[in-house]
């Protein structure tokens, strides 16, 4: 058995060590917010927070998480509430949604280290988040509007 | 192309005459209620009213991002008189009340959707609207045509009010009233707003359901071997090992591959990848880039014409100066984020798939077929799709799954990895196309003449209509040539390729617009004429192109880029859509860096202005995409990209600035889902010829060293 703290919650799950991160929240706990594009940490739609820390869940084996505290989409907030996620339902970013979660996940990632970025900053940590729909430009607009909400704007 | 669509449509195998209204009236779909329980009544095929006055639209055709889920609905809400957001939205199942009048079937494709609807739903809302008030208005005695809806309710001019749901079941009985009275468009609350999205909500915290995210009781999980070489088979496999590994269940052959089920996917794709396979690589076994190429270049037989004006022969025979340049393009894959996938439940009386499809009547079919059941046997869940683009119009996939499930007498969700879906897709055709133009003494243009030659995805999916007819989906942004010139002639030579191509985003205007409208520069500078000047002369009868070039142009200050930029242009008009897009670019050590692309879009009359420059936006990403590095490659029958590190797609360092600029239109609405796609190539290739003087003939421009 491998003990996991996920959204908050001590868990215990029964799986191979080797087995990603992402088919533990998926497949065993059904935590499907999180998804599958690439599985090489290509494209980030299987993002989540080790520690508040933004990973790649599909090339994390299970074993390696240990003790940190796993965050994904379902666990951000529980009523839609955190900044990134008013900005995002603001602006209207997603298309076909398929990528937001993990999108979600870098954009939080990056205003709790660094409050108000700058383009090159949005660009350098989320440009390891593929939307094949295109959003960018949105996604952008937007992490700029959740730093302003977090600041009370 | 109007008249092509219509010709589609009489050849279509699937088409049933007439519009469909098809309002399943009086109905009930759940007859029996306990106390206190709610009670749903269907108005019609889309709209079911419940007794606690709850609103239910049908959704009819698949939500893959381009916002059907909201402007379908919208349609609906504006006739019913309520917000937006009173309606709850639920996906449609297969059914012929559910055919899309322009495609024949019940598909969500080529931008048709809100075109589709348009009439649909707004009649199908009124006429509800219409019997509602009826009932209300007769139980108070008063004429109908005094009441009023409000939100849900219908109100008469004494302030009396009723719900919807006091007076769904009784309007139900009524006849459907012929000649409803349509909102005007001056008198529109919702159509023409940007109203924000109903499915947002569910998809900044991981609620919505994709296929992938399916989970019922006692599922296991299948991964898929799939033959190397597409069009090959298994000879002999050995699961020796595969079976020994944790969490199998069973090794099945299924008519696309070995299946490996296993109570995890992961245990499944482990499994998988400890088969023993022997191959026969098929047909394709020699296939490479070079013999298609050689293929389309030296394809025989006689072309069909697209469009024939006047003597193009002798026009180019009579001419002072030719103009002839060659161009071709590649196969491209679709790769949508979430790789395709098929949840099935198979029964021995019938069988349940859950699956991200565009075509729900195929997908039934489909399923029937592998199952062994009868079409009616066969309920198809539609999910929220993790992108489309066509890939979804094929049901490659669902057959193995459904396959799989029989197999194991349980409900089986099957899943491709990245690799599967890049190495297995049904590709954007490749082309090699011959362009002609010629002009007479005084430097007019006096013919344009397009040899367009590549394979058919109708072809293969639509058989009927390319035997009676020119295939409709291969000369668009072709055969409608908007430029005034006496001799035109347009004409495709379909030449199959040996593995399947598809639908791609904006399916063959993503080919054509590049060859025609680079041609249309190639033509501008051999007269010594600006690019845009020479449009414009020759767009002089094309208000509506004129229109989108010209704000295009005034906005992207045609003519005043900064210093060491360069800027391209291209005009089109695809799915009743008008656009122009100018794109500015600089070199850097001779790499392109795209800054700002601006389209102009007269999509007629705009059902959700956010919306629609969403999808410009996307679209564009989408072309730009394509233009820098899409490419798929075949070696041995096999391609060669994988995943997205062989398969580049653009990030968010990459991205230009996107403006987009909506033209006021009151004509009927024309589609937006994706022709802003196909303008980018041309755009983009045309401003590297004002930036270099090279002109570039193929795609992508990183096999030009530019990206």
């Amino acid at each position: 058995m491998i003990k996991l703290n996920v959204n908050g919650k001590d868990t215990e799950v029964d799986v191979d060590p080797a087995m990603p991160l992402l088919w533990v929240l998926r497949d065993t706990l059904g935590l499907t917010g999180t998804k599958f594009g690439c599985g090489m940490a290509l494209c980030g739609a299987c993002t989540v927070h080790l520690d508040g820390e933004p990973i790649r869940s599909c090339v994390t084996p299970v074993s390696a998480v240990g003790a940190k505290k796993v965050t994904t989409i379902e666990g951000l907030s529980s009523d839609r509430s955190h900044p990134v996620q008013k900005a995002w339902i603001e602006l209207d970013v997603p298309q076909c949604g398929y990528c937001q979660s993990g999108q979600i996940m870098s954009a939080a990632a990056l205003l709790a280290h660094t409050a108000q970025p700058s383009d090159a900053d949005i660009d350098a940590a989320m440009s390891g988040n593929i939307c094949r729909c295109g959003t960018y430009q949105r996604i952008r607009a937007a992490i700029h509007r959740a730093a302003q909400l977090k600041t009370g704007g | 192309m109007s008249l092509d669509r219509r010709d589609f449509l009489k050849s279509s195998a699937c088409l049933s005459g007439g519009l469909i209204i098809a309002l399943h009236l009086p109905g009930c779909s759940k007859p029996a209620r306990g106390p206190g329980e709610h009670k749903t009544i269907a108005a019609n095929s889309w709209l079911r009213i419940g007794t606690d006055n709850s609103i239910t639209f049908l959704c009819d055709r698949s939500e893959m991002g381009q916002g059907v889920y909201t402007a379908l609905p919208t349609l609906l809400a504006e006739e019913l008189g309520v917000t937006l957001e009173r309606i709850h939205v639920d996906f449609a199942p297969a059914g012929d009340e559910y055919k899309n009048n322009l495609l024949g079937a019940q598909i969500t494709g080529a931008s048709s959707s809100v075109r589709d609807a348009w009439q649909k739903l707004r009649t199908a809302g009124a006429q509800a609207r219409s019997m509602l008030v009826s009932v209300a208005a007769k139980d108070w005695g008063i004429s109908p045509a005094n009441c009023k809806v409000e939100n849900g309710f219908v109100v008469s001019p004494y302030g009396k009010r009723v719900s919807f749901g006091e007076c769904a079941e009784a309007a139900a009985k009524l006849p459907l009233p012929k000649n409803v009275k349509l909102t005007e468009a001056g008198n529109f609350r919702l159509i023409g707003t940007s109203i924000r999205r109903l499915d947002t909500p569910l998809k900044v915290n991981g609620s919505a359901q994709y296929g992938i995210d399916v989970r019922l009781p006692d599922m296991l999980y299948a991964a898929l071997a799939q033959p190397p070489a597409l069009g090959g088979k298994a000879l002999s496999f050995d699961d020796s090992k595969a079976r020994t590994m944790p969490g199998v269940k069973a090794v099945v052959q299924t008519s696309s591959g070995i299946a490996v089920i296993a109570s995890s996917w992961w245990q499944a794709r482990q499994a998988r990848d400890a088969l023993a396979i022997k191959w026969d690589d098929g047909p394709n076994a020699s296939l490479n880039d070079g013999v298609i190429l050689r293929g389309l270049q030296h394809a025989a037989g006689a072309a069909q014409s697209a469009r024939k004006d006047g003597d193009v022969d002798a026009a180019i025979k009579s001419a002072a100066k030719v103009v002839k340049a060659e161009y071709q393009l590649p196969l491209l894959a679709h790769a949508t984020l979430e790789p395709q996938n098929c949840t099935a439940e198979v029964r021995a009386d019938g069988c349940d798939i859950y699956v991200p499809t565009q075509v729900q009547q195929v997908a039934q079919l489909a399923a029937a077929g592998a199952a062994g059941l009868k079409p009616e046997q066969v309920r198809v869940h539609t999910t929220f799709l993790g992108g489309g683009f066509g890939r979804r119009l094929d049901v490659d996939f669902i057959p193995a799954a459904v396959e799989a499930s029989k197999a194991v007498g349980k409900p089986v969700k099957l899943l491709w990895t990245r690799e599967d879906d890049t190495t297995h897709d049904v590709y954007r055709p490749p082309a090699f196309d011959t362009a002609v133009g010629a002009f007479d003494q005084g430097g007019k243009l006096i013919a344009w003449k397009l040899h367009l030659v590549g394979p058919s995805p109708t072809a293969r999916m639509f058989p009927a209509v390319v035997e009676k007819s020119i295939d409709p989906f291969a000369i668009e942004a072709a055969a409608n040539y908007p430029y005034d010139v006496p001799n035109v002639s347009v004409e495709y030579l379909r030449h199959e390729i040996g593995i399947n191509v598809g639908f791609w985003r904006s399916v063959s205007h993503s080919l054509n617009c590049f060859v025609a409208e680079s041609f249309m520069d190639e033509l501008a500078a051999s007269a010594g004429q600006d690019p845009v000047q020479f449009r414009r002369t020759l767009l002089a009868k094309q208000p509506r192109y004129l229109r989108a070039l010209g704000l295009a142009t005034q906005e992207a200050r045609y003519g005043a880029a900064p210093k060491g930029h360069f800027q391209g242009v291209a005009v089109m008009e695809g799915y009743d859509t008008y656009m122009a897009q100018v794109a500015e670019i600089s070199l850097d050590n001779g790499k392109v860096k795209v800054h700002r692309i601006v389209c102009a879009v007269d999509c007629g009359q705009v059902v959700n202005r956010d919306i629609v420059t969403a999808q410009v936006e996307g679209s564009i990403i989408f072309g730009l995409t394509a233009t820098l590095w899409g490419e798929i490659n075949i070696q041995r029958g096999r391609v060669q990209q994988t995943n997205f590190n062989t398969y580049r797609l653009l990030r968010m360092n990459e991205i230009p600035r996107i403006d987009v600029f909506i033209l006021d239109s009151s004509a009927a609405p024309g589609g937006i889902g994706e022709p802003a796609t196909a303008l980018v190539a041309p755009a983009v290739c045309n401003a590297i010829h004002a930036a270099s003087g090279k002109r570039l003939r193929s795609l992508p421009l990183a096999r030009h060293n530019f990206a």
